[in-house]
Protein backbone atom coordinates (compact mmCIF):
# COMPACT_ATOMS: atom_id res chain seq x y z
CA UNK A 1 0.00 0.00 0.00
CA UNK A 2 1.52 3.29 -1.00
CA UNK A 3 1.17 6.13 1.44
CA UNK A 4 1.15 8.84 -1.13
CA UNK A 5 0.67 12.26 0.35
CA UNK A 6 -2.78 13.39 -0.60
CA UNK A 7 -2.82 16.54 -2.60
CA UNK A 8 -4.91 19.20 -0.92
CA UNK A 9 -7.73 20.35 -3.17
CA UNK A 10 -7.61 23.90 -4.39
CA UNK A 11 -11.11 24.60 -3.18
CA UNK A 12 -12.06 22.04 -0.52
CA UNK A 13 -14.38 22.33 2.49
CA UNK A 14 -11.71 24.17 4.47
CA UNK A 15 -11.43 26.86 1.83
CA UNK A 16 -15.20 27.09 1.66
CA UNK A 17 -15.28 27.72 5.40
CA UNK A 18 -12.75 30.51 4.98
CA UNK A 19 -15.21 32.23 2.70
CA UNK A 20 -18.40 31.56 4.64
CA UNK A 21 -17.38 31.95 8.28
CA UNK A 22 -16.79 35.69 8.14
CA UNK A 23 -20.13 36.24 6.45
CA UNK A 24 -22.14 34.89 9.36
CA UNK A 25 -20.62 33.30 12.47
CA UNK A 26 -17.45 35.33 12.51
CA UNK A 27 -18.62 38.51 10.85
CA UNK A 28 -15.99 41.24 11.09
CA UNK A 29 -18.51 43.98 11.88
CA UNK A 30 -21.11 42.38 14.14
CA UNK A 31 -18.95 39.79 15.92
CA UNK A 32 -15.37 41.00 15.89
CA UNK A 33 -16.27 44.74 15.94
CA UNK A 34 -13.70 45.60 13.32
CA UNK A 35 -13.99 48.23 10.65
CA UNK A 36 -17.02 50.00 12.00
CA UNK A 37 -15.19 53.29 11.61
CA UNK A 38 -15.38 53.96 7.92
CA UNK A 39 -18.47 51.85 7.43
CA UNK A 40 -21.34 53.79 8.84
CA UNK A 41 -21.13 57.16 7.21
CA UNK A 42 -21.35 55.71 3.69
CA UNK A 43 -24.55 53.73 4.14
CA UNK A 44 -27.01 56.51 3.35
CA UNK A 45 -27.28 55.26 -0.26
CA UNK A 46 -27.05 51.68 -1.50
CA UNK A 47 -24.85 52.74 -4.39
CA UNK A 48 -22.26 54.24 -2.05
CA UNK A 49 -22.33 51.14 0.15
CA UNK A 50 -21.74 48.89 -2.86
CA UNK A 51 -18.79 50.98 -4.07
CA UNK A 52 -17.32 51.02 -0.56
CA UNK A 53 -17.84 47.25 -0.16
CA UNK A 54 -16.09 46.51 -3.47
CA UNK A 55 -13.19 48.77 -2.49
CA UNK A 56 -12.79 47.03 0.87
CA UNK A 57 -13.03 43.53 -0.65
CA UNK A 58 -10.32 44.46 -3.14
CA UNK A 59 -8.02 45.96 -0.51
CA UNK A 60 -8.42 43.17 2.06
CA UNK A 61 -8.05 40.38 -0.49
CA UNK A 62 -4.97 41.75 -2.19
CA UNK A 63 -3.22 43.05 0.92
CA UNK A 64 -3.73 39.59 2.44
CA UNK A 65 -2.29 37.99 -0.69
CA UNK A 66 0.73 40.29 -0.90
CA UNK A 67 1.49 40.14 2.82
CA UNK A 68 1.27 36.37 2.74
CA UNK A 69 3.68 36.23 -0.19
CA UNK A 70 6.30 38.39 1.54
CA UNK A 71 5.61 37.29 5.11
CA UNK A 72 8.87 35.34 5.45
CA UNK A 73 10.98 38.30 4.42
CA UNK A 74 9.50 40.91 6.78
CA UNK A 75 11.44 41.37 10.05
CA UNK A 76 8.91 41.28 12.86
CA UNK A 77 9.92 44.68 14.30
CA UNK A 78 8.91 46.58 11.18
CA UNK A 79 5.96 44.42 10.15
CA UNK A 80 3.35 47.06 11.06
CA UNK A 81 4.98 49.66 8.85
CA UNK A 82 5.44 47.15 6.04
CA UNK A 83 1.76 46.23 6.27
CA UNK A 84 0.72 49.87 6.31
CA UNK A 85 2.75 50.55 3.17
CA UNK A 86 1.11 47.61 1.36
CA UNK A 87 -2.36 48.75 2.43
CA UNK A 88 -1.74 52.41 1.63
CA UNK A 89 -0.51 51.51 -1.85
CA UNK A 90 -3.60 49.43 -2.60
CA UNK A 91 -5.90 52.12 -1.24
CA UNK A 92 -4.19 54.72 -3.40
CA UNK A 93 -4.80 52.48 -6.45
CA UNK A 94 -8.49 52.17 -5.55
CA UNK A 95 -8.80 55.91 -5.07
CA UNK A 96 -7.15 56.77 -8.37
CA UNK A 97 -9.26 54.23 -10.29
CA UNK A 98 -12.43 55.58 -8.73
CA UNK A 99 -11.43 59.18 -9.36
CA UNK A 100 -10.78 58.40 -13.03
CA UNK A 101 -13.99 56.46 -13.56
CA UNK A 102 -16.64 58.11 -11.44
CA UNK A 103 -15.73 61.57 -10.23
CA UNK A 104 -19.09 62.30 -8.58
CA UNK A 105 -18.97 59.30 -6.28
CA UNK A 106 -15.26 59.88 -5.64
CA UNK A 107 -16.01 63.37 -4.33
CA UNK A 108 -18.43 61.95 -1.79
CA UNK A 109 -16.36 58.95 -0.77
CA UNK A 110 -12.74 60.10 -0.99
CA UNK A 111 -12.25 60.63 2.75
CA UNK A 112 -13.80 57.29 3.54
CA UNK A 113 -11.82 55.45 0.85
CA UNK A 114 -8.70 56.90 2.46
CA UNK A 115 -9.89 55.64 5.81
CA UNK A 116 -9.74 52.04 4.54
CA UNK A 117 -6.05 52.30 5.46
CA UNK A 118 -6.95 52.53 9.11
CA UNK A 119 -9.82 50.10 8.76
CA UNK A 120 -9.18 47.56 11.48
CA UNK A 121 -10.48 44.71 9.31
CA UNK A 122 -7.51 45.05 6.99
CA UNK A 123 -4.85 45.30 9.69
CA UNK A 124 -6.60 42.69 11.78
CA UNK A 125 -6.70 40.10 9.00
CA UNK A 126 -3.09 40.76 8.07
CA UNK A 127 -1.95 40.24 11.65
CA UNK A 128 -4.24 37.36 12.50
CA UNK A 129 -4.29 35.43 9.25
CA UNK A 130 -2.01 36.45 6.42
CA UNK A 131 1.18 36.48 8.52
CA UNK A 132 0.81 32.74 9.17
CA UNK A 133 -1.03 31.23 6.20
CA UNK A 134 -0.42 30.39 2.57
CA UNK A 135 -1.15 33.02 -0.12
CA UNK A 136 -4.17 31.26 -1.63
CA UNK A 137 -5.88 30.74 1.72
CA UNK A 138 -5.11 34.31 2.78
CA UNK A 139 -6.64 35.57 -0.44
CA UNK A 140 -9.85 33.62 0.23
CA UNK A 141 -9.92 34.81 3.83
CA UNK A 142 -9.59 38.38 2.58
CA UNK A 143 -12.49 37.96 0.16
CA UNK A 144 -14.60 36.33 2.88
CA UNK A 145 -13.99 39.12 5.37
CA UNK A 146 -14.56 41.77 2.75
CA UNK A 147 -17.87 40.13 1.87
CA UNK A 148 -18.87 39.90 5.52
CA UNK A 149 -18.26 43.63 5.84
CA UNK A 150 -20.03 44.33 2.54
CA UNK A 151 -23.13 42.32 3.48
CA UNK A 152 -23.71 44.39 6.62
CA UNK A 153 -23.03 47.61 4.73
CA UNK A 154 -25.52 46.75 2.01
CA UNK A 155 -28.24 45.58 4.41
CA UNK A 156 -27.97 48.87 6.31
CA UNK A 157 -27.79 50.79 3.04
CA UNK A 158 -30.93 49.17 1.62
CA UNK A 159 -32.98 49.83 4.76
CA UNK A 160 -31.77 53.41 5.08
CA UNK A 161 -32.29 54.33 1.46
CA UNK A 162 -35.59 52.52 0.91
CA UNK A 163 -37.32 53.83 4.02
CA UNK A 164 -35.37 57.06 4.41
CA UNK A 165 -35.44 58.32 0.86
CA UNK A 166 -37.81 55.99 -0.95
CA UNK A 167 -35.34 55.09 -3.66
CA UNK A 168 -32.93 52.28 -4.37
CA UNK A 169 -29.55 52.63 -6.09
CA UNK A 170 -30.02 56.40 -6.38
CA UNK A 171 -27.11 58.00 -8.18
CA UNK A 172 -26.33 54.86 -10.16
CA UNK A 173 -27.52 54.10 -13.70
CA UNK A 174 -30.31 51.85 -12.43
CA UNK A 175 -31.98 54.24 -10.01
CA UNK A 176 -35.40 53.13 -8.78
CA UNK A 177 -37.96 55.41 -7.19
CA UNK A 178 -39.94 53.05 -5.07
CA UNK A 179 -41.93 54.61 -2.28
CA UNK A 180 -42.55 57.80 -0.49
CA UNK A 181 -43.08 61.47 -0.97
CA UNK A 182 -40.50 63.88 0.29
CA UNK A 183 -41.33 65.66 3.51
CA UNK A 184 -39.94 69.05 4.30
CA UNK A 185 -37.91 68.12 7.34
CA UNK A 186 -34.99 66.71 5.41
CA UNK A 187 -33.56 67.98 2.19
CA UNK A 188 -33.38 65.09 -0.21
CA UNK A 189 -30.68 64.58 -2.69
CA UNK A 190 -33.22 63.26 -5.13
CA UNK A 191 -36.84 64.27 -5.46
CA UNK A 192 -38.93 61.17 -4.93
CA UNK A 193 -42.34 62.70 -5.48
CA UNK A 194 -42.96 60.45 -8.49
CA UNK A 195 -42.79 57.24 -6.44
CA UNK A 196 -45.39 54.56 -6.95
CA UNK A 197 -46.49 54.36 -3.31
CA UNK A 198 -46.90 58.00 -2.48
CA UNK A 199 -48.87 57.36 0.73
CA UNK A 200 -45.64 56.57 2.52
CA UNK A 201 -43.90 59.52 4.10
CA UNK A 202 -40.16 59.11 4.19
CA UNK A 203 -38.69 58.45 7.58
CA UNK A 204 -36.39 61.37 8.31
CA UNK A 205 -34.58 59.51 11.09
CA UNK A 206 -33.22 56.96 8.62
CA UNK A 207 -31.70 59.72 6.53
CA UNK A 208 -29.53 60.67 9.52
CA UNK A 209 -26.23 58.88 10.09
CA UNK A 210 -27.14 57.82 13.64
CA UNK A 211 -29.78 55.44 12.29
CA UNK A 212 -27.07 53.12 10.98
CA UNK A 213 -25.94 52.56 14.57
CA UNK A 214 -29.46 51.54 15.57
CA UNK A 215 -29.71 49.26 12.53
CA UNK A 216 -26.41 47.54 13.28
CA UNK A 217 -27.50 47.15 16.91
CA UNK A 218 -30.67 45.46 15.68
CA UNK A 219 -28.72 43.23 13.25
CA UNK A 220 -26.52 42.14 16.16
CA UNK A 221 -29.61 41.47 18.26
CA UNK A 222 -31.20 39.30 15.56
CA UNK A 223 -27.97 37.45 14.84
CA UNK A 224 -27.26 36.70 18.49
CA UNK A 225 -30.77 35.58 19.31
CA UNK A 226 -30.53 33.09 16.42
CA UNK A 227 -27.06 31.97 17.37
CA UNK A 228 -26.77 31.59 21.15
CA UNK A 229 -23.05 30.87 21.21
CA UNK A 230 -22.29 34.44 20.20
CA UNK A 231 -24.04 35.92 23.24
CA UNK A 232 -21.83 38.10 25.44
CA UNK A 233 -21.75 36.52 28.89
CA UNK A 234 -20.04 39.34 30.75
CA UNK B 1 -13.62 84.19 16.17
CA UNK B 2 -13.43 82.05 13.06
CA UNK B 3 -10.94 79.75 14.80
CA UNK B 4 -13.11 79.45 17.89
CA UNK B 5 -15.98 78.59 15.60
CA UNK B 6 -14.04 75.74 14.00
CA UNK B 7 -12.92 74.51 17.42
CA UNK B 8 -16.45 74.36 18.82
CA UNK B 9 -17.87 72.96 15.62
CA UNK B 10 -15.37 70.13 15.41
CA UNK B 11 -15.75 69.31 19.10
CA UNK B 12 -19.53 69.27 19.32
CA UNK B 13 -21.53 69.70 16.13
CA UNK B 14 -19.31 67.60 13.90
CA UNK B 15 -18.12 65.29 16.61
CA UNK B 16 -15.68 62.71 15.23
CA UNK B 17 -17.35 59.73 16.86
CA UNK B 18 -20.98 60.69 17.04
CA UNK B 19 -21.41 62.43 13.69
CA UNK B 20 -18.84 60.66 11.49
CA UNK B 21 -18.26 57.42 13.43
CA UNK B 22 -14.51 57.76 13.26
CA UNK B 23 -12.48 55.82 15.77
CA UNK B 24 -15.36 53.53 16.58
CA UNK B 25 -13.13 50.48 17.02
CA UNK B 26 -11.25 51.82 20.01
CA UNK B 27 -14.35 53.76 21.11
CA UNK B 28 -16.18 50.46 21.61
CA UNK B 29 -13.20 48.44 22.78
CA UNK B 30 -11.63 50.81 25.34
CA UNK B 31 -14.75 52.22 26.97
CA UNK B 32 -15.31 49.60 29.68
CA UNK B 33 -14.09 51.90 32.48
CA UNK B 34 -13.91 55.68 32.76
CA UNK B 35 -10.26 55.62 33.85
CA UNK B 36 -8.86 54.00 30.70
CA UNK B 37 -11.23 56.09 28.59
CA UNK B 38 -9.73 59.29 30.01
CA UNK B 39 -6.20 58.05 29.30
CA UNK B 40 -6.96 57.15 25.71
CA UNK B 41 -8.96 60.33 25.17
CA UNK B 42 -6.05 62.50 26.31
CA UNK B 43 -3.68 60.62 24.04
CA UNK B 44 -6.05 61.18 21.11
CA UNK B 45 -6.29 64.93 21.79
CA UNK B 46 -2.52 65.14 21.88
CA UNK B 47 -1.84 63.07 18.75
CA UNK B 48 -4.63 64.70 16.75
CA UNK B 49 -3.49 68.17 17.80
CA UNK B 50 0.04 67.42 16.56
CA UNK B 51 -0.55 65.38 13.42
CA UNK B 52 -3.17 67.58 11.74
CA UNK B 53 -0.90 70.68 11.59
CA UNK B 54 2.16 68.58 10.64
CA UNK B 55 0.24 66.93 7.85
CA UNK B 56 -1.00 70.35 6.79
CA UNK B 57 2.59 71.56 6.48
CA UNK B 58 3.61 68.46 4.54
CA UNK B 59 0.59 68.62 2.29
CA UNK B 60 1.07 72.32 1.63
CA UNK B 61 4.82 72.59 1.23
CA UNK B 62 5.80 69.18 -0.13
CA UNK B 63 2.90 67.50 -1.85
CA UNK B 64 0.90 70.27 -3.48
CA UNK B 65 1.55 71.40 -7.05
CA UNK B 66 3.25 74.66 -6.03
CA UNK B 67 5.24 73.09 -3.21
CA UNK B 68 8.93 72.29 -2.90
CA UNK B 69 9.09 69.83 -5.80
CA UNK B 70 6.85 71.82 -8.15
CA UNK B 71 4.74 68.83 -9.03
CA UNK B 72 1.47 67.38 -7.91
CA UNK B 73 2.38 64.62 -5.48
CA UNK B 74 -1.00 64.41 -3.82
CA UNK B 75 -1.35 60.76 -4.83
CA UNK B 76 1.28 60.03 -2.16
CA UNK B 77 -0.93 61.63 0.49
CA UNK B 78 -2.22 58.45 2.15
CA UNK B 79 1.21 56.86 2.49
CA UNK B 80 2.85 60.03 3.82
CA UNK B 81 0.02 60.82 6.25
CA UNK B 82 -0.01 57.35 7.75
CA UNK B 83 3.79 57.41 8.03
CA UNK B 84 3.65 60.76 9.87
CA UNK B 85 0.95 59.45 12.19
CA UNK B 86 2.83 56.23 12.91
CA UNK B 87 6.04 58.07 13.71
CA UNK B 88 4.27 60.70 15.86
CA UNK B 89 2.59 57.94 17.85
CA UNK B 90 5.95 56.25 18.29
CA UNK B 91 7.42 59.55 19.49
CA UNK B 92 4.58 60.19 21.93
CA UNK B 93 5.00 56.67 23.24
CA UNK B 94 8.70 57.19 23.89
CA UNK B 95 8.14 60.55 25.58
CA UNK B 96 5.39 59.22 27.81
CA UNK B 97 7.50 56.22 28.77
CA UNK B 98 10.37 58.51 29.75
CA UNK B 99 8.35 61.21 31.54
CA UNK B 100 5.64 59.22 33.25
CA UNK B 101 6.11 55.44 33.43
CA UNK B 102 2.89 55.14 35.47
CA UNK B 103 0.76 56.66 32.72
CA UNK B 104 2.66 54.58 30.18
CA UNK B 105 1.80 51.37 31.97
CA UNK B 106 -1.86 52.29 32.38
CA UNK B 107 -2.21 53.14 28.69
CA UNK B 108 -0.41 49.99 27.65
CA UNK B 109 -1.48 48.66 24.27
CA UNK B 110 -3.86 51.55 23.56
CA UNK B 111 -1.09 53.98 22.74
CA UNK B 112 0.30 52.13 19.68
CA UNK B 113 -3.28 51.37 18.64
CA UNK B 114 -3.89 55.09 18.11
CA UNK B 115 -2.00 54.68 14.83
CA UNK B 116 -4.91 52.74 13.39
CA UNK B 117 -7.53 54.94 15.05
CA UNK B 118 -9.60 56.23 12.17
CA UNK B 119 -10.19 59.53 13.95
CA UNK B 120 -6.52 60.50 13.56
CA UNK B 121 -6.31 59.69 9.86
CA UNK B 122 -9.80 61.12 9.34
CA UNK B 123 -8.75 64.40 10.97
CA UNK B 124 -5.94 64.82 8.45
CA UNK B 125 -8.10 63.83 5.48
CA UNK B 126 -10.94 66.17 6.47
CA UNK B 127 -8.39 68.93 6.97
CA UNK B 128 -7.39 68.47 3.31
CA UNK B 129 -10.87 68.15 1.88
CA UNK B 130 -12.14 71.22 3.77
CA UNK B 131 -9.13 73.30 2.73
CA UNK B 132 -8.26 74.66 6.16
CA UNK B 133 -5.23 76.92 6.64
CA UNK B 134 -2.59 76.34 9.31
CA UNK B 135 -4.23 78.01 12.36
CA UNK B 136 -7.55 76.51 11.36
CA UNK B 137 -6.04 73.04 11.16
CA UNK B 138 -4.59 73.46 14.68
CA UNK B 139 -8.03 74.46 15.95
CA UNK B 140 -9.61 71.57 14.04
CA UNK B 141 -7.15 69.01 15.39
CA UNK B 142 -7.56 70.11 19.02
CA UNK B 143 -11.33 70.47 18.72
CA UNK B 144 -11.74 67.09 17.10
CA UNK B 145 -9.61 65.50 19.80
CA UNK B 146 -11.61 67.21 22.55
CA UNK B 147 -14.84 65.97 20.99
CA UNK B 148 -13.50 62.44 20.86
CA UNK B 149 -12.37 62.69 24.50
CA UNK B 150 -15.77 63.93 25.69
CA UNK B 151 -17.60 61.26 23.73
CA UNK B 152 -15.54 58.33 24.99
CA UNK B 153 -15.59 59.50 28.62
CA UNK B 154 -19.38 59.98 28.56
CA UNK B 155 -19.84 56.64 26.84
CA UNK B 156 -17.63 54.83 29.35
CA UNK B 157 -19.61 56.36 32.22
CA UNK B 158 -22.88 55.14 30.68
CA UNK B 159 -21.43 51.69 30.13
CA UNK B 160 -20.31 51.47 33.76
CA UNK B 161 -23.91 52.14 34.81
CA UNK B 162 -25.14 49.73 32.14
CA UNK B 163 -23.51 46.83 33.97
CA UNK B 164 -26.29 46.99 36.56
CA UNK B 165 -29.23 47.07 34.20
CA UNK B 166 -31.24 44.21 32.83
CA UNK B 167 -30.50 44.07 29.11
CA UNK B 168 -31.92 41.20 27.01
CA UNK B 169 -29.19 38.56 26.67
CA UNK B 170 -28.63 38.74 22.87
CA UNK B 171 -28.39 42.52 23.05
CA UNK B 172 -25.89 42.53 25.92
CA UNK B 173 -22.44 43.95 25.27
CA UNK B 174 -21.94 44.95 21.68
CA UNK B 175 -25.57 45.34 20.62
CA UNK B 176 -26.52 47.75 23.36
CA UNK B 177 -23.23 49.60 22.87
CA UNK B 178 -24.19 50.38 19.28
CA UNK B 179 -27.67 51.55 20.25
CA UNK B 180 -26.25 53.70 23.08
CA UNK B 181 -23.83 55.33 20.66
CA UNK B 182 -26.76 56.05 18.35
CA UNK B 183 -28.71 57.70 21.17
CA UNK B 184 -25.71 59.79 22.13
CA UNK B 185 -25.37 60.81 18.51
CA UNK B 186 -28.99 61.97 18.51
CA UNK B 187 -28.32 64.02 21.62
CA UNK B 188 -25.25 65.64 20.07
CA UNK B 189 -27.28 66.46 16.96
CA UNK B 190 -29.34 68.92 18.91
CA UNK B 191 -26.20 71.08 19.00
CA UNK B 192 -26.35 71.49 15.24
CA UNK B 193 -27.11 74.99 14.07
CA UNK B 194 -25.32 76.73 16.93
Amino acid sequence: MTTKKEKTPLFGPKEKRLLWDPINDNNPVTVQVLGVCSALAVTSLVYKSVVMAIAVIFVVAFSNLITSLVRNYIPSQVRMIAQLVIIATLVTIVELVLKANNYAIWKELSVFIGLIITNCIVMGRLEAFAMSNSPWRSFLDGIGNGLGYGVILIIVGVVRELFGKGTLFAGSPIQLNIIGKSNDLVKYWIDTSGGAMSWYTNNGLLALPVSSLFLIGIIIWVQRSRNKKLVDIS
Amino acid sequence: MELFNIFIKSAFVENMVLAYFLGMCSFLAVSKTVKTAIGLGLAVIFVLGITVPINWLINHYLLSANGLFHMDLTFLRFIIFIAVIASMVQLVEMVVEKVSPALYNSLGIFLPLITVNCAIMGGSLFMVSREYNLPESVAYGLGGGLGWFLAIVAFAAIREKMAYSNVPAPLRGLGIAFILTGLMGLAFMSLAGI
